[in-house]
């Protein structure tokens, strides 16, 4: 475009300027218009939310897209900002995120606030009263107090409100048994009940003077249980007390309620715990034990894998380049099929031909042969190469055989007429060339190899397992299913450990990318 | 040119406010707090979806709540409850499995449901599954567990034994004498009834039939019993690591063996293979009755429901009613948990002899602390039945390495 644009004017005069900027304008103005609508339309919805946080990010973004097309100005903004903005929301926010997590205790029975605790735990502690009855319930209003008109299975009317316990009453109109209105006090229909629900699922009517008798609390509005609570929360002292056993249980700021003897309530709730993930990452037996073996193998894989299938897609590149070969185009596109079928389904389909014993590789490739391809501990790295060379080369193809055709031929001619034999032909001129372009994609599909979290859950799920290690890591776990596994199978979720996790990979593989990227500047110092 | 790229640059940006626009929508379209006096959210997988749009459309009629039924993939539904819940963009109510439960209350996601004298006209033991620590937390609607299917064509008669089966299985020709599924990492819920009859269940139970995680009873003497047992079977060929899910299926239909263990999900491909299947009880090897674990399908109440009166009053009143749970039982086949649909549904020789095994199985473990027990169970049962080791010693590296995690 930089190249065909000063050259218009001069060799095409424009034959009507102010009916295509005025076209243009009014694309312009028209796409803004809609974005705007777009955007009045979502900050209408995240207002009702009373989402300010997103409501202010919405208008930040709005105005800067407006500014920018509506100013004749910020040329290269025109050009950036939509980039930017989605890498921003993307990218950036998203590792953002996963930072401030790792520095949580996030996870099982630690994933709301401490009033979302006590409210949960309250809820979870009232228990009804056994063996008594279900009372039928009406609930009636009087003066805006909500009481409760209820029925015992004898046949006994009382009332009771959220200050008055229990007391009978002999004036009530009774309807199949069950009282339904009283002389001053109006009846709720059940849409009233529903629109005061919060309210009266709230109301505790006390069914004597003795606390300890336990409350009528409704959970449906047509019936009533006694229940008692086994749990008191005292919001001064912010504790929490067991009336059975008297246990106390106060906030020690590990983000639950902890007795003396450092048993937890669950749930608890979110706090902020500072660099104790990433103490555990590194100090917790169960992780640091296969830690070392771990890794070693992840940056085999990852090396491994690149090599492979950049060695056999530059091959297959290189010979398919000839011009000699026919029918070149047929083989190509089939070199590309192993490309077009998703990963995910590949692996599950290599995890099946594998089988030992019922599996297509031995039963008909070697005869019925018992090979463990996924069961023993070297030969399911072996498969996991396999199956990721036979899923990677058509990618490594396609690129080698479009970088070996943008290299002139001439470059090759002249270096066969200085008497270079074919072999230094590619070794001295090629190679370098296909280099300048290729490296990057190569240390890009390290990164991604890195983290290939779906082939190897996939193929292996990380197994076989050495039982006797009595950890849940297996001999071709990397380190993003290590993670996976270490956060997320076994009895609790732990989203911040793994979020500390996710940020040492992060660091990882950014540190190695760089390195990579730094030594491949050499590279284009050939051009 | 420059005129041109404006107006794709102008596009790009519209589709980036519609991103965030939609981004927005989504987060807010569950449970809007603001327009939720008198509605329900109710989130339910694809196939439960049709059957409860009447219920619901009964109960707004009657109640004049309204009730949206939102569809979601029900191997998500566990994460995004816990994730959405607290949030306050949860739903009222989801369907969900038993065993999420000590999950649920651990992260106190979900409310208590009183189901009154009600409890009585369900099956004891779906209500036990739906109760966690003494309280009942969910309104059940479907039973499942396993039994022993049985290629009538290739086995007439029940056998009487395990011993019996294996035998009839040789004397069938066929190339299992029977089926089960048991894959690279063994399969520790299709092979525990076997377990069970020899007297190991993986914990010990209090007086309400819940379980106890403080008395794990895996390592007892029955389990080095039935850990004896699995390195036989395995050097004997009847249980094999490379018979997955999808493969010893493929080879019941195919009629390489008369008896497959497995659940009613896999009747009707059966059926369309063209076996006439009878449901048999599980035969024992041990000592003990061969009892599988039951999972239970229910509704549970987000514990920040603003509208707890009203979800509770269509799960007690409307949920769990014969129509609708004889409605659930048809679209899905899975056994109902209400007692009186479930003895319609009987009439069905299949979910009767399921039902039958049924009544006599435990509902799987919904404590947390079983998550410990699946990450180390599965792999040392595959590790005995490959004959790695001496069972006993692993079974025992097991239970304590369980009792660590623990």
């Amino acid at each position: 475009m930089s190249i065909t644009k000063p050259r218009a004017p001069r060799t095409t005069p424009v034959p009507h300027p102010t009916s295509t900027s005025l076209r243009v304008l009014v694309v312009k103005i028209a796409a803004l218009a809609i974005v705007d609508a777009i955007s009045l339309y979502a900050l209408f919805i995240v207002g009702a939310q009373r989402d300010w946080i997103v409501f202010a990010a919405i208008v930040v973004v709005t105005v800067i897209v407006n500014v920018v097309y509506f100013s004749r100005r910020f040329l290269p903004a025109k050009y950036l900002v939509p980039g930017v903005i989605f890498l921003v929301v993307f990218q950036v926010f998203i590792i953002g995120y996963t930072a401030y997590i790792a520095f949580t205790n996030y996870g099982t029975g630690h994933n709301s606030t401490k009033e979302d605790a006590v409210a949960a735990l309250i809820g979870s502690s009232q228990e009804r009263v056994e063996d008594s009855p279900a009372y039928g319930l009406t609930v009636v209003e009087s003066l805006g107090t909500y009481s409760f008109l209820v029925t015992d299975p004898d046949g006994d009317v009382s009332i009771g409100n959220a200050d008055n316990p229990l007391s009978p009453v002999d004036n009530a109109t009774i309807e199949g048994g069950v009282a339904v209105g009283i002389p001053g006090y109006n009846t709720l229909t059940f849409s009233q009940i529903v629109a005061a629900q919060e309210t009266i699922a709230g109301l505790t009517v006390q069914i004597s003077d003795d606390q300890n008798d336990g409350a009528l609390r409704t959970p449906d509005g047509s019936s009533a249980f006694v229940y008692r609570s086994n749990l008191v929360y005292d919001e001064t002292a912010a504790t929490m007390t067991n009336s059975t056993t008297g246990v106390v249980y106060s906030d020690t700021g590990v983000g639950a309620f902890t007795a003396s003897n450092g048993e937890e309530l669950l749930p608890g709730w979110k706090i902020e715990i500072g660099f104790d993930n990433f103490a555990r990452a590194f100090g917790d037996e169960s992780i640091r034990g296969p830690l070392f073996s771990v890794a070693l193998w992840t940056f085999a894989f990852a090396f491994l894998s690149v090599a492979t299938t950049f060695l056999l897609g530059l091959f297959l590149a290189v010979v398919f380049n000839d011009r000699r070969m026919r029918g070149r185009k047929v083989y190509r596109v089939m070199m590309i099929l192993p490309y077009a079928f998703p990963a995910f389904l590949s692996a599950l389909v290599w995890a099946g031909m594998l089988n030992r014993d019922f599996g297509f590789v031995n039963q008909v490739l070697f005869g019925g042969a018992d090979i463990p391809w996924l069961t023993n501990e070297w030969l399911a790295k072996v498969s996991i190469i396999l199956v990721n060379l036979w899923l990677g080369f058509p990618y490594m193809f396609l690129v080698c055989t479009g970088a070996l055709q943008s290299i002139p031929e001439e470059l090759q001619e002249a270096a066969t007429m200085d008497g270079a034999k074919p072999w230094a032909v590619f070794r001295f001129i090629k190679m370098p060339l296909l280099l300048v372009s290729i490296a990057p994609l190569l240390i890009s599909s390290f990164a991604f190899n890195f983290n290939n979290f779906n082939l190897i859950y996939m193929l292996t799920n990380g197994g076989p397992r050495d039982v006797s290690a009595g950890v849940n890591v297996g001999a071709t776990d990397i380190l993003i299913s290590m993670v996976y596994k270490v956060a997320f199978v076994g009895a609790g979720r732990d989203y911040g450990l793994a979020s500390a996790f996710s940020i040492i990979i992060f660091v990882l593989v950014g540190v190695i990318a760089a390195l990579s990227f730094r030594a491949t500047k050499s590279l284009e110092e050939l051009n | 040119m420059v005129h041109h790229s404006r107006g794709r640059l102008a596009a790009g940006a519209v589709l980036l406010t519609a991103a965030l626009a939609l981004t927005a929508c989504s987060a807010s379209e569950p449970g809007d707090s603001t327009d939720s006096a008198g509605s329900l959210t109710v989130w339910v997988d694809a196939d439960r979806a049709a059957v409860l749009k009447d219920a619901a459309a009964e109960f707004t009629k009657e109640s004049g709540v309204e009730v949206k039924l939102v569809q979601k993939d029900f191997a998500d539904i566990q994460e995004q409850f816990i994730a959405q819940v607290p949030t306050g963009k949860g739903p009222d109510i989801t369907i969900g499995a038993h065993d999420w439960l000590g999950n649920f209350v651990t992260n106190g996601v979900v409310a208590p449901v009183e189901l009154g004298d009600k409890a009585g006209d369900f099956q004891e033991v779906a209500v036990t599954a739906m109760s966690f620590d003494g309280v009942t937390y969910g309104v059940p609607y479907s039973i499942e567990n396993i039994a022993m299917l049985r290629n009538t064509a290739l086995a007439p008669t029940a056998p009487t034994s395990y011993d019996d089966m294996i035998a009839m299985g040789k004397s069938a020709g066929t190339e299992f004498p029977f089926i089960v599924q048991v894959g690279p990492e063994s399969d520790p819920y299709h092979l525990y009834p076997f377990q069970t009859s020899f007297g190991a269940p993986v914990f010990g139970t209090n007086a309400d039939g819940s379980y106890n995680a403080d008395e794990l009873t895996i390592g007892d003497a029955g389990g080095d019993q039935f850990a004896t047992w699995l390195a036989q079977q395995g050097a004997a060929g009847n249980l094999n690591i490379s018979l997955t899910g999808d493969l010893a299926k493929e080879k019941f239909n195919a009629g390489a063996s008369p008896f497959f263990l497995t659940g009613p999900w896999n009747v009707a491909d059966a059926q369309a293979a063209g076996i006439d299947v009878a449901v048999d009880p599980i035969p024992a090897p041990g000592p003990n009755a061969a009892q599988p674990f039951v999972g239970v399908q229910g509704f549970f109440v987000s514990a920040k429901s603003t509208n707890t009166l009203a979800a509770s009053e269509f799960l007690t009143n409307y949920i769990a009613t014969e129509s609708v749970q004889t409605a659930l039982y048809e679209v899905g086949k899975r056994a109902p948990a209400l007692t009186a649909s479930f003895e319609a549904a009987s009439a069905d020789p299949i979910i009767a002899g399921f039902g039958e095994v049924g009544a006599t199985a435990v509902p799987m473990p919904n404590i947390p602390e079983m998550g410990s027990v699946w990450q180390f169970w599965g792999v040392t049962e595959a590790a005995i039945i490959g004959g790695q080791a001496d069972p006993v010693g692993l079974w025992q590296k097991m239970a304590a390495d369980v009792q660590g995690a623990i």
